[in-house]
């Protein structure tokens, strides 16, 4: 059975869920092979294993923290070289997308951005992707090459499927250019115990209507009671209510989640390019013409104010 | 010293207009209005301003690669106050994919001849955000991506680069591929002056034959990859809307509760 390379997205051996649901996808085109690179990386194949990884290649140098992207080319490029596989799935992370756009081109291959589902085809995988404010959904393929796609977080389900993740080490020579751009200082994001915004099941935003930032309190007490991450809108994280990182549209996250909450939020193109395929939307707004209105499952036209710490309020208490 | 800035702009269909697909899968962009890419005007804002902040004799050359109505994209960077721009338009282009086109931004860059290229993070219409990168690769120089802060001192680029984990501050050596956020800065609105001043600005028109590019690297025969099928996404059902007479709260608790969520 033909082999797949899957990217390993990693924190110090802590594997990223998304690689999870990568190698969900893997086993449908072939047999996993990941790659961990950098700190930590053999840590991560008891995990790698537990979902399908049939083999781990890993391999660790300073240049991974220590410089920009191209390091990781570099070993990618040489994984390609050793296993020869069917495809390259990466995390459509930012860094993942440079990654593997720069793997397509050294290996003559086509890349795909961006994938919201993957299944086996006569010509090679097929891609499902969401385009145009998600308002399109293409079939893509790879026509060139070793089919280098990247996939967007939430795109299947974790499955547990053991198999060996025997570790094996990776030999890489770094290019010429690995060492171009130095990566001086880095500093962590502080965690806010929240899930990741692109990998939680729930999430809950405030836009324009929340009105301050103190009053993200309000979404941040909701999100808490549901176990969610908290996002933003455009016009909130324009204000300085709340910080970029959590921005849901076009120019922020694109978030899948099975429930999105969105409060105060008006729903224009921007902010429905990263939200609208979440499976159920839910929103409160004062307006009842707002257009998120035309997307939502279940609405409330009401104040925020009243409606959301009540919403919050019986969440806990059907908890008990 | 001299500093030669060259920024790629796209020009993209109007993200609130009706977007769509032609008969041969590629973007329609005969139906909908077009304009600079906003990401875009967010490159040209952090050219102005390295070349206001230096002391070097700085040029800025726009550069897009499009169909004859991208020159709107063009002279939108002009009236901002770039310096000159390029054109590459050639009917082979059509249908092109990210590969393809960063060949002929990369041939065209070289040709112009560059120290600094920024780019904006994405298009607003393919969104995929990998043309820098490809630059970076195909020109061999540092990619210096996603940045959210930029600055240029004796011939060294630096930047920061807020990603998912972490907050980077990076660093490499001109020449260099430098990509910029919607968070370096609010961009500049043309003035009249600009507006009048752009018209006399040199707008040059190249060819693939220009770039010696063949025919068959390029356009929907020449693409690494392949659209099979585009479907519009059907239309949510119209869902429960109801009006908050004090009880909205508890509602939408009920209803999250019948959908398992609680």
């Amino acid at each position: 059975m033909a082999e797949v390379l899957v990217y390993v997205d990693h924190v110090d051996g802590a594997v990223r869920k998304p690689t999870l649901e990568l190698l969900t996808l893997a086993r449908r085109i072939g047999e996993p092979v990941a790659v961990a690179l950098g700190n930590g990386a053999a840590d991560t194949a008891a995990t790698l294993a537990e979902h399908g990884a049939v083999k781990v290649l890993t391999h660790d140098a300073s240049e991974y923290a220590d410089y920009l992207v191209v390091p990781k080319v570099d070993a990618l490029q040489a994984a390609v070289a050793a296993v020869s596989p069917a495809a390259v799935l990466v995390p459509s992370s930012a860094e993942g997308k440079e990654i593997a756009a720069r793997l397509a081109l050294r290996i003559k291959s086509g890349v795909l951005t961006d994938a919201v589902d993957l299944e086996a085809g006569d010509e090679g995988p097929v891609a499902t992707q969401s385009v145009f404010a998600a308002s399109f959904t293409t079939k893509t393929r790879v026509s060139v090459g070793t089919p280098v796609i990247t996939v967007k977080p939430n795109s299947a389900a974790v499955e547990a499927a053991p198999a060996a993740g025997a570790v094996e080490a990776l030999n890489v020579t770094f290019s010429d250019q690995a060492t171009g751009t130095k990566v001086t200082a880095r500093t962590p994001r502080e965690s806010t115990g929240r899930p990741e915004l692109t990998e939680a099941a729930i999430v809950v935003s405030g836009g324009r209507g929340v009105n301050g930032a103190d009053n993200f309190a309000i979404i941040e007490a909701l999100a808490d009671s549901l176990g969610a991450a908290v996002g933003a809108s455009r016009a909130a994280v324009d204000a300085g209510w709340y910080p970029h990182t959590n921005q849901v549209g076009q120019t922020g996250k694109s978030v899948s989640p099975q429930l999105y909450i969105a409060n105060g939020i008006s729903g224009a193109i921007q902010h429905r390019a990263g939200m609208q395929t979440s499976k159920t939307i839910v929103a409160v707004n004062k307006d009842a013409e707002a257009p998120i209105f035309d997307l939502v499952d279940y609405g409330v036209v009401g104040d925020l104010f009243d409606v959301v710490p009540q919403l919050t309020e019986e969440v806990n208490t059907r908890k008990g | 010293m001299s500093l030669r800035i060259v920024v790629t702009v796209k020009y993209v269909p109007d993200a609130t207009g009706d977007r769509h697909f032609a008969d041969d899968l590629t973007v329609d962009r005969d139906d909908v209005d077009g304009l600079l890419s906003e990401l875009d005007e967010y490159a040209v804002e952090q050219a102005l301003q390295i070349s206001e902040n230096s002391d070097d004799d700085v040029e800025i050359t726009v550069l897009t690669v499009g169909p004859e109505d991208a020159k709107d994209a063009l002279r939108k960077a002009l009236s901002m106050g770039a310096d000159k721009a390029i054109h590459v338009e050639d009917d082979d282009l059509h249908g092109t994919d990210a590969i393809g086109t960063s060949l002929v931004l990369a041939k065209a860059i070289e040709k112009a001849g560059f120290d600094l290229v920024v780019s904006g993070m994405a298009s607003t219409d393919g969104t995929a955000g990998i043309v820098p990168a490809l630059l970076a690769e195909r020109l061999g120089v540092p990619q210096v991506t996603l940045l959210s802060e930029v600055s240029v001192e004796d011939g060294v680029v630096k930047g920061r680069r807020d990603g998912d984990t972490a907050s980077e501050q990076l660093e490499a050596s001109l020449p260099a591929v430098v990509s910029v956020t919607d968070q370096s800065g609010e961009a500049r609105y043309p003035s009249f002056k600009g507006i009048m001043a752009a018209k006399k600005k040199p707008v040059e028109a190249w060819d693939l034959s220009d770039l010696e590019i063949e025919t068959d690297e390029v356009g929907l025969e020449g693409a690494w990859t392949a659209v099979d099928s585009a479907a519009e996404r059907p239309a949510r059902t119209a869902g429960t809307i109801v009006k908050d007479e004090g009880e909205g709260g508890k509602q939408l608790a009920e209803f999250l509760a019948g959908q398992k969520f609680i």
